[in-house]
């Protein structure tokens, strides 16, 4: 067979290339830059063969290589105290970070990208999303439990979102419905920024036990390389290098042969096939096949383990014979892992293949002389030290400044602008004001899209959306647990990059907080336009100056995540949007804190302070207006807020809580009002007075650190009191009224709950069906 | 440690097994809810015994849920590779025995028993052409078969529905024989998720011993996780696990 496939190709063998210094590669249409193609002839000593210069060009991309990012994403490692240290059991650079839960748990989550793709091919480009990061938290050892999906499109009302919307949504429910994982929550922005350029982040978590923490590394001399799952195929061939590290323009033909196309099945399989192989302990190192499929992973096995690596190509399984060795190291077919196993284990290993039918085919071993070397039927074709291509790729300081324009953006403040004009202020403006706000594309009722994915799978999911934060039970015996949740704000991070990052961290850590969860690490999905652009490099680079600095102030380490960039249209790119997760604890999901009332009587407490803040806000953005500076960040207040919510969750003191963020005070009323169909009566004077604000912005401004819970009449004074030895501002606005089916805002005229709801729930729909 | 089987290491109600019940949960490559119907099956009080879709025999349990997920992919139709599994072929003896072992199929197991001839009908996609996943409430309309003995004639009960492929069909005559012999067992009530013929949720066979439906009991059996419903959470899928047990434990 392999006589029949190598006659096909002209293979360029290393000595060929050390003989023919002079012929051409096609480096640039690869990708690459000149100097980087210099530097790789540099490393080798001769040009490389065209495989060596496949394997460099993906590996060294943007996608996998972070080379513009590197130099600012250091400050995640470094600005880290031993207190933050204590519960990461591995921290950035695997496939994802691992945090101790106690008990012997441990939990492992990552955010990714797959935006690129998404565009091209809505559907499956997000479905391939959600089989990557999966298979980066099997990869670690655990068993994953659950996914979310934060997703940024264009205008509600373009013509091309519903193709994407359709699309996306189908493809995550698609996969991720097909793998027995329950989706617990997500995120749905709409702007015109996202258009061109949708953000498909996928957010995965496993839990596994300490012992069974399996890393990325190749080690052991004589120890056999296997490749199994899916077949090799012609599919997302360059995904990383070309489709992921360049803009999208007109000019270029179409890009759909990059895009990887999923099978859910496979991956469904695999994931059962490689529990099995972990819990009786039969593989030594494991890698996930994800951008620059087999180019990465050998190059990081061996990279990560203590010598070197021997491959033979023609073993590798593949659906199109006609594939060329560099397109078999660069094809991105899902559904594929690579594993490094003991000669000893090698007959259980293919029992536990055999026993689930997945294919699997030994491709060579662990060798003892540094060197990644991969042969095509014997004749050496890549000779290559594993670290040049795993880690050892370029790194860019590339300028930034802050822009020109910057100023003059944050100058031009909501209040007092053009589009401000005839403000909401009689109680009959202030109520249609209220209604407008819920039901408009970013605020409205996201059932439409969450109930095309299953959130009972597993029958460990304790809350899900629309609550604050998802939390999933982890030990069955104790009620042990997760909760997360995925926040950003493009307009915010637009206004003020630095700030933009930290409110989007401090909105993750409120509502983990409000769910009743201890916050305790981060994982981070970057996404911006092109790094060549100062402005957005300058956005990029304080952002994770922001975000670094507030993780340290929150404590909460960053453990793994992923920078997307170029991404743009043409020269214009998105609203910088890093977008953070965070993952907190509870020691028994029972006591998780939903966000809706429920029982009639009890009293509805606002914690914390309003100021005039509307900029970058969703009133704002209704009125199309962006400019001015986001809300203030206060990670102390945050901190304490936090406090107040897990010690009222866990001393039993809130029935419910709810975080306040975009669409404030207006939104989190409403929200809460609908959860469970159950009404209040709500005065806001006092409060106003208190902090010097009209009711308008009282309901519309987006003031930072506050959230509203209901607190049973027995627990009032007891909460009271905590509240006052932390010296955080609380005041009772008013009391849970079921049986009235309307929220009564003093002030504001009658909101009857089925015509918020009809406004809320209506909006999706009506566009999408 | 603690091992991770295929399904199960729920520790949750440590009941005391009911007169040894054996109740075996079936998994297919592709199958997603079995875990969840081997804790089902341990919080009604039996022994849940994991059947693995190439196993030759039935290990002795006293009945079988065919839970739900996407066996095989379910790339050529739902259930159609799973009735050929050299188990399905032991289930469909059992339930045609003189034994009547009391088979429930779930979802994806309702398919398999369509597709094994265990049950008519068949189940197409939905009419919307959307997955979707929400609290149900079913009446249930024969409360005499094997898995529905616990509950009343007409009880309402709210349990999660989540399908693709759940609308029920069969022809006039098949629809009409199943209403006059008792057979359709659940029906929709309030809203019909996917466009099943006459409301169809779950039917049984003639004998009552094997029902099929869409819906997932075993997703509202534990307080906490689950469907909403009152400021808490549905058990009632617990009803479907007890009855059976009641019917073993009785003697048929």
């Amino acid at each position: 067979m392999t006589q029949e496939t190598t006659a096909k190709f002209n293979i360029d063998t290393v000595a060929n290339a050390a003989g023919t210094p002079e012929v051409e590669l096609p480096w640039a249409e690869l990708g690459l830059k000149q100097n980087e193609f210099e530097e790789i002839v540099k490393l080798l000593g001769r040009r490389p063969t065209g495989a060596e210069l496949a394997m460099y060009s993906v590996m060294w991309s943007e996608h996998c290589s972070y080379k513009s990012s590197k130099n600012h994403l250091r400050q995640f490692g470094q600005k880290v105290t031993e207190e933050m240290k204590k519960d990461m059991l591995v921290g950035i650079g695997e496939n994802a970070g691992v945090t101790n839960l106690g008990d012997g748990w441990a939990v492992t989550f990552k955010i990714e990208s797959h935006n690129s793709p998404s565009f091209v091919e809505p559907y499956q480009g997000a479905a391939t999303g959600i089989g990557g990061i999966v298979r980066d938290i099997i990869s670690m050892g655990a068993r994953p439990v659950a996914v979310m999906d934060p997703l940024r499109f264009g205008e509600i009302d373009h013509p091309d979102t519903a193709r994407v919307m359709h699309g996306a949504v189908a493809g995550i429910g698609g996969y991720g419905n097909s793998l027995g994982l329950p989706n617990i929550g997500g995120e749905m922005v709409f702007d015109a920024v996202y258009q061109g350029n949708p953000l498909v982040n996928a957010l995965a978590v496993g839990v596994m036990r300490h012992e069974d923490i399996r890393l990325a590394n190749a080690s052991g001399k004589g120890n056999k390389v296997v490749l199994f799952g899916a077949r090799t195929g012609g599919d997302g061939i360059g995904g990383a290098s070309v489709l992921a590290s360049e803009s999208f323009d007109d000019t270029k033909p179409s890009k759909r042969p990059a895009v990887q196309v999923g099978d859910p099945f496979a991956e469904k399989v695999l994931i059962e096939c490689c529990l099995e192989l972990f819990k009786h302990s039969l593989v030594e190192g494991i890698q996930d096949l994800g951008a620059a499929g087999i180019s990465c992973a050998t190059s990081e096995l061996a990279s990560n383990g203590d010598g070197g690596m021997q491959v033979e190509l023609t073993s590798v399984l593949l659906r199109d014979p006609t594939l060329t060795p560099g397109e078999i190291l660069m094809s991105e077919s899902q559904e594929r892992m690579m594993a490094v196993v003991t000669p000893e284990n090698v007959e259980a290993f293919e029992a536990v293949m055999d026993k689930w039918a997945v294919e699997y085919s030994w491709l060579g071993e662990v060798t003892d002389t540094g060197r990644l070397i991969i042969t095509w039927d014997g004749e050496v074709i890549v000779d290559v030290d594993p670290k040049t291509v795993a880690h050892d790729g370029p790194v860019y300081d590339r300028p930034y400044a802050r822009p020109s324009w910057q100023d003059a953006l944050q100058a031009d403040t909501f209040t007092g602008s053009v589009q401000d004009a005839g403000r909401p202020a009689t109680s009959g403006e202030l109520a249609a004001a209220v209604t407008e706000l819920v039901a408009s594309p970013n605020m409205c009722d996201k059932s439409w899209i969450t109930k095309q994915y299953d959130r009972y799978v597993g029958g460990n999911t304790a809350m899900a959306f629309p609550d604050d934060a998802g939390v999933v039970r982890v030990d069955e015996e104790t009620g042990l647990g997760v909760a997360l949740s995925t926040d950003a704000n493009g307009r915010y991070t637009y206004l003020d990059p630095y700030q933009g990052a930290q409110l989007a961290l401090a909105e993750a850590y409120r509502n983990v907080a409000t769910g009743g969860a201890v916050p305790m690490a981060v994982s981070d999905c970057l996404n911006f336009g092109s790094p060549e652009d100062p402005d957005v490099m300058w956005q990029l680079a304080e952002s994770i100056r922001g975000l670094s600095d507030a993780c340290m102030e929150l404590g909460v380490p960053v453990t793994g995540g992923n920078v997307s960039l170029y991404n743009q249209t043409g020269t214009t790119p998105i609203h910088p949007s890093p977008v953070v997760a965070v993952l907190g604890k509870l020691d028994d999901v029972a006591r998780r804190t939903p966000s809706g009332w429920r029982e009639d009587g009890q009293a509805i407490y606002l914690l914390g302070t309003t100021a005039a803040e509307l900029d970058g806000s969703e009133w704002s953005k209704l009125r199309g207006h962006l400019g001015g500076l986001p809300p203030r960040v206060d990670l102390a207040a945050e901190r304490t807020l936090g406090e107040i919510l897990i010690n009222a969750s866990r001393d039993g003191m809130v029935d419910a809580a709810h975080d306040l963020s975009e669409g404030g005070l207006a939104a989190a009323l409403v929200e809460s009002a609908l959860r469970y169909n159950v009404g209040a009566r709500i005065g806001l004077g006092e409060v106003a007075e208190r902090d010097g604000v009209d009711l308008f912005t009282l309901l519309f401004s987006e003031s930072q650190a506050r959230a509203i819970v209901s607190v049973p009449r027995s627990e009032e004074v007891r909460f009271n009191d905590m509240c006052t030895a932390r010296g955080f501002a609380h005041a009772r606005i008013g009391v849970v009224d079921s049986a009235s089916g309307t929220l009564e805002i003093n002030g504001v005229d009658a909101l009857p709950l089925d015509a918020l709801r009809e406004a809320h729930e209506g909006t999706l729909p009506k566009y999408f069906g | 440690m603690t091992e991770i089987p295929l399904i199960g290491e729920v520790a949750a109600a440590a009941i005391t097994p009911l007169a040894g019940a054996r109740i075996g949960v079936v998994t297919f490559p592709g199958t997603l809810d079995d875990r969840d119907a081997a804790r089902a099956v341990r919080l009604a009080g039996a022994e849940a015994v994991a059947l693995w879709h190439a196993d030759t025999e039935l290990a002795e349990v006293d009945a079988v849920v065919i839970p739900g997920g996407f066996s095989y992919g379910d790339y050529l139709r739902a259930g159609a590779i799973a009735r050929f599994a050299p188990l399905m072929g032991k289930i469909v003896d059992a339930a045609n025995s003189d034994a009547k072992l009391p088979v429930l199929g779930i979802c994806n197991g309702f398919q398999i028993l369509t597709e094994s001839h265990l049950l008519p009908g068949s189940m197409i996609k939905n009419d919307h052409l959307k997955f979707i996943c929400r609290d149900q409430v079913l009446r249930v309309e024969n409360a005499n078969t094997a898995w529905t003995a616990d509950y009343t004639q007409g009880q309402e009960i709210t349990v999660p529905l989540k399908n693709q492929d759940g609308q029920y069909i069969a022809d006039e005559k098949t629809l009409d024989a199943l209403e006059a012999e008792g057979r359709v067992v659940f029906r929709y009530v309030g809203f019909n998720p996917n466009g099943s013929r006459r409301d169809i949720a779950g039917i049984s066979n003639a004998a009552g011993n094997v029902v099929g439906l869409m819906p997932h009991p075993e997703h509202a059996v534990e307080a906490g996780f689950g469907p909403e419903q009152d400021g808490g959470h549905s058990v009632d899928g617990l009803g479907f696990f007890t009855s059976v047990l009641t019917q073993i434990v009785g003697g048929k």
